[in-house]
């Protein structure tokens, strides 16, 4: 037989490709589950991360039960809308909706003092790729416990920063409600103030974009909860 | 006999006088990008000795039936099967160092040292010998990522696989972390001075 046919040539290249396409699709499918058990674990230390709670490595799971004691889907009008797993919301294509036709989970952790703690999903795009986080309020509906970030491929040093904890900290204690008006945290250049006089916190130097895609996502994200924190702030008071 | 001395140089020979890393300067782009930390760079080199060892007996094995005209499309079609299947198993089974290691797994598919051993070796030889050569070429590019990311990782973070190893004293008595080394071009300097110590000790490989 003639190796150095064309026919040879394409019949060997469809057999190899259909035998390596053969075996890709095997390993996907026979890893699948364990696969989405990681991201799940995966999702479950952000979520604590937000609430400023280091799960044990391996514990991730159990701790998470632990500790988010309530998990809620709200709509915009803070009503809580049945049916829906909040675990299970994909806040990157509910945050393109509207507004008033997202499914807004709600993560309700109780911390090892024994406060509760609203965890809130948020999501957006940095430079290169899509950014989320975790911002989690106190009971007050206002004040911001802790907020976790992280993001897909931004630039390492400059927008990638958001990450790390000198960032995410500065969110500790901001207010959304300030003289009864909502506004969810703005992202400034260092030295800058916010038009509107809100809370904000500094951008990273070098990471404008991402920056700016953080105060954007917090924005387009935080928004549709202003009635789901307002009855928060109400119920706290009474 | 003679055949078998000429295995156990097949296998030995990458780890030191014919290194793909310090001696050939292969595959130097992702010893600057995993070693920051030993963890990533030891599932880095466990990862490439797997598909390296594998694709070489694989592409062995085909030798003879592959069209001269597509060797380099069969040799890259398996060594991205073999890649992708590393991959899946590394989110399954290690997601944290897969998550490190993000797109590095994905781009040992344009390891040199790979299309070279396939291509030098793996085409000319028989299995056995191939498995050889892929776990040798595979380990001696491990053990340089191994010892670079041992030294960034202590003399960066103070640590060693996440654990503190410099005494909490140290830092009291002025010791600072030399976060220099943990920035990609300190990888090259290390790379360098490893170059530097093993050409002092194998004379043979100096050049004039």
């Amino acid at each position: 037989m003639n190796k150095q046919s064309n026919t040879y040539t394409i019949i060997y290249i469809i057999v190899l490709v259909v035998l390596v396409g053969t075996a890709l699709a095997a390993t996907s499918l026979a890893l699948r589950g364990k696969q989405q058990d990681n991201i799940n674990a995966d999702k479950m230390s952000q979520i604590l991360a937000a609430a400023l709670i280091t799960p044990e490595k391996g514990n991730v799971v159990a701790d998470f039960d632990k500790y988010v004691t309530e998990q809620i889907v709200v709509n915009s009008k803070g009503e809580k809308v049945d049916g829906v797993n909040a675990f299970d919301v994909d806040v990157a294509s509910q945050s393109k909706l509207a507004g008033d036709r997202r499914d807004l989970p709600v993560f309700v952790c109780t911390t090892p003092d024994g406060e509760k703690k609203y965890i809130l999903p948020v999501y957006g795009a940095g430079l290169w790729g899509p950014i989320w986080g975790y911002v989690a309020f106190d009971a007050d509906g206002s004040t911001i416990y802790g907020a976790y970030f992280a993001h897909q491929g931004e630039t390492p040093g400059l927008g990638a920063e958001i990450e790390k904890p000198q960032f995410c900290s500065q969110f500790e204690g901001k207010q959304v409600f300030k003289d009864g008006r909502f506004h969810p945290i703005a992202v400034v250049k260092t030295g800058q103030l916010p038009l509107d006089g809100e809370d904000y916190v500094n951008g990273i130097s070098g990471g404008t974009i991402t920056s700016k895609g953080v105060g954007s996502m917090l924005d387009n994200c935080l928004t549709p909860y202003k009635k789901y924190l307002q009855a928060l702030a109400e119920g706290a008071q009474e | 006999m003679a055949d078998k001395v000429k295995n156990i140089d097949v296998l030995f020979n990458p780890l030191s006088k014919n290194n793909p890393v310090v001696v050939q300067v292969l595959g130097i782009c992702s010893v600057l990008a995993v070693t920051a930390k030993l963890e990533p760079a030891i599932v880095m080199g466990v990862s490439v000795i797997a598909v390296l060892a594998f694709a070489n007996v694989i592409i062995s094995l085909l030798r003879n039936t592959i069209p001269t005209n597509i060797r380099i499309i069969v040799q890259l079609v398996v060594v991205a099967g073999l890649v992708v299947i590393v991959d899946q198993v590394l989110k399954a089974y290690a997601y944290d160092a897969s998550k490190q290691l993000s797109v590095f797994i994905g781009l040992i598919i344009t390891n040199c040292i790979l299309m070279g051993r396939l291509e030098a070796f793996a085409m000319g030889n028989k299995p056995w010998p191939s498995f050889l050569d892929g776990i040798g070429n595979g380990a001696g590019y491990a053990v340089i990522l191994v010892i670079v990311g041992f030294f960034r990782e202590l003399l960066g973070s103070g640590t060693l696989l996440g654990y503190q190893v410099i005494p909490e004293s140290f830092y009291e008595a002025g010791y600072v972390n030399n976060g220099l080394m943990i920035l990609p071009p300190m990888a090259l300097i290390v790379v360098a001075c490893i170059i530097w110590v093993q050409r002092s000790i194998n004379k043979d490989l100096q050049e004039d």
